[in-house]
């Protein structure tokens, strides 16, 4: 471990890149990710990779595609008006099975929306986004630690399971500043032998390596689908992570990810304060979803509530999770408000009171 | 029914001379299988075109092509080198991420009108700009082709398709695209030629432009390589091959004249 450094979510998550040995940057400005990009187009150049500020987030996803598609560890980042630009690449690199790293530091929406944070693009993220039956691995960073730790994770597993990989964030992450220490870190080669299948042109006259996602025989084309769904399972099985707090005892159990379980573990320790045996379950991949974890959870706890910056998205996977074995209620804040730990502890409140009464 | 290579072929076959030399033979690059291109396309003639270049300027080992959506969406069928088939416009991006991570690669793009001038403007256009060194091959016949015939930015005034049943009409359609003479404002464009592949004459002529495109590449020249071939569509034209090549060679180089646009300031 290096010593510890203050930054800004955005530029920890650059230069987490940049040590994961990230060869090529491509991006366009917008806000709230917008010193991610300025944070490459300073410091990559003169550390040995590529900067290319594209003129479009389409754009920006297919030179990602193009460049690991030859083998390169490149990626892009955005915020969401961006992530729905670049969702036909990114149905394109799921297909054609090519790793690299996404990431989405969310604001507000629908439209335009706002500059102000959000998790509103839960849906987008963790079930496909573009076209045809796909998967993200999709990472969420709950501070900027996180941030820079899940730049390292998320070439891995894009590496391991030759998978886009998406770090889901959100503005508040981006901008706000904490102490951070960067891990060491080595790249790890034998994740998977790229020269296997990038396009690097027919060296000694091997086999031709062709990387598409046209397969118009039907049956070719289920085929290819069912390699990805037994890859998808395989992911489901060894890579979900999470985190729990004060679940051993807890009555009521709070479901929140990235920013809102921040704010969900201050309401928890205000309800702890009272007496009220509050839990909170962190999922750290929100694909694939700590979905037995909670399932088990729901045996233990009286009730669940799922915390978001969002209509609710995240609360379908809960409910879908505990199987209607307890109650599961939301409370979430949308358009770039933040709940605040007050309104999530009346909310415990309510739920505790009415647990006694049942 | 038959295409130009075929065209190429028969006149050699049919007037058969013990003398001569041995003038074509199919590259070793192109897979020897039957195309799913219509007769007479002008796709299989440039597909040989650009097997031929990369065996004679010998950089099979370091060429990445880019397949676009249309008819060629297949072409890594038919050229035996390592490709990637991009998203619908997209190829140019695709080549440029390539390019500038991986320097020392070929890389060329193979896009049809639709791809490269109505969906792919934007990437076209600044790819172009960045002046990636790349070979952009643009295959304009006007039409698209792949989905059965529709109007393309292209298409000429008055040419009838499926999307222009009575004739393209500039006031409701707007205007052909001239996106080669468009591209050469550009500062990052280094060289840019019109050519055609209709017969034995201009396909020679297509044959140095893609050697030239792809030299310049090779040498590290300061930008694009653009080579347009005006092409023919039998089928989307309703026509035979041979009137298709008439009707091509009468209506399309009075719009878009063969010839360089641009041409590298030394060579001027």
């Amino acid at each position: 471990m290096g010593q510890k450094r203050l930054m800004k979510g955005n530029e920890a998550l650059a230069e987490a890149a940049i040590r994961a040995g990230v060869q090529g940057f491509f991006g366009y400005p917008i806000t709230p990710q917008s010193e991610l990009l300025e944070y490459m187009s300073k410091e990559l150049p003169d550390r040995g990779g590529t900067f290319v500020q594209a003129e479009s987030e389409i754009a920006s996803i297919n030179m990602v595609y193009g460049a690991a598609g030859a083998g390169a560890r490149v990626m892009t980042s955005t915020s969401s008006p961006g992530f729905s630009l670049m969702q036909e690449g990114i149905s394109y690199l799921a297909c054609t099975e090519i790793p690299c790293v996404i990431v989405n530091v969310m604001r507000g929406g629908p439209g335009l929306g706002t500059i102000q944070p959000s998790q509103g693009d839960y849906f987008q993220a963790v079930k496909g986004g573009g076209h045809g039956d796909y998967q993200l691995i999709v990472l969420a960073p709950n501070s900027v630690q996180e941030m820079a730790n899940f730049a390292f994770l998320g070439f891995d597993l894009a590496d391991t399971y030759r998978v886009p990989v998406l770090i889901l964030a959100d503005g508040a992450l981006g901008q706000m500043m904490e102490s951070i220490e960067f891990p060491d870190y080595v790249v790890k080669e034998h994740l998977t032998d790229k020269s296997e299948w990038a396009t690097t042109g027919r060296i000694n006259g091997r086999e031709q390596h062709i990387l598409t996602s046209l397969h118009l025989q039907p049956e070719e084309m289920e085929m290819t689908n069912k390699i990805l769904q037994r890859k998808y399972r395989e992911i489901e099985a060894k890579e979900v992570r999470y985190e729990t707090l004060f679940t051993d005892d807890a009555d009521l159990l709070i479901v929140a990810y990235g920013l809102s379980s921040r704010v969900s573990h201050k309401a928890l320790e205000l309800a702890r304060k009272e007496g009220l045996k509050v839990g909170l379950l962190r999922p750290q991949t929100l694909y694939p979803f700590p979905s037995t974890v909670l399932n088990n959870l729901a045996e233990k706890v009286k009730k669940i509530l799922v915390v978001e910056m969002s209509a609710g998205q995240m609360v379908e996977d809960v409910q879908l999770a505990v199987e209607g074995k307890i109650p599961v209620e939301f409370y979430g804040r949308m358009g770039g408000m933040i709940p605040q730990p007050d309104d999530i502890l009346d909310k415990l409140r309510k739920m505790n009171e009415s647990t006694l009464n049942v | 029914m038959y295409n130009m290579v075929d065209v190429y072929i028969s006149e050699r076959i049919l007037t058969p001379d013990k003398s001569m030399d041995k003038v074509w033979e199919r590259p070793d690059l192109l897979i020897d299988v039957p195309n799913h291109y219509c007769p007479g396309c002008s796709h299989s003639v440039v597909h040989r075109l650009l097997m031929e270049v990369v065996e004679e300027l010998d950089i099979m080992e370091r060429t990445i092509g880019i397949a676009p959506v249309g008819c060629s969406v297949l072409a890594y069928d038919y050229l035996n080198v390592d490709m990637q088939e991009a998203a619908h416009g997209r190829a140019t991006a695709c080549a440029s991420g390539i390019k500038r991570v991986f320097p020392d690669k070929i890389v060329f793009t193979y896009q049809g009108d639709g791809d490269l001038a109505a969906i792919g403007t934007s990437e076209t256009i600044h790819t172009v700009n960045r002046g990636e060194n790349i070979v952009m091959v643009f295959i304009n016949n006007g039409i698209y082709g792949m989905t059965g015939g529709q109007m393309a930015p292209t298409t000429l005034e008055g040419a009838k398709t499926s999307t222009c049943p009575e004739g393209r009409n500039l006031d409701l359609m707007g205007h052909p695209i001239k996106i080669a003479d468009m591209i050469a404002l550009l500062d990052g464009a280094y060289y840019v030629t019109r050519q055609a592949v209709h017969n034995s004459k201009t396909v020679r002529k297509t044959k140095k432009a893609l050697l030239k495109a792809f030299q310049y590449q090779i040498d590290g020249k300061g930008g694009t390589s653009f080579v347009e071939i005006v092409s023919n569509c039998p089928s989307g034209w309703k026509m035979t091959p041979l009137e298709a090549n008439d009707w091509l060679a009468k209506n399309m180089f009075e719009y878009y004249p063969l010839g360089n646009i641009k041409i590298p300031q030394k060579e001027e």
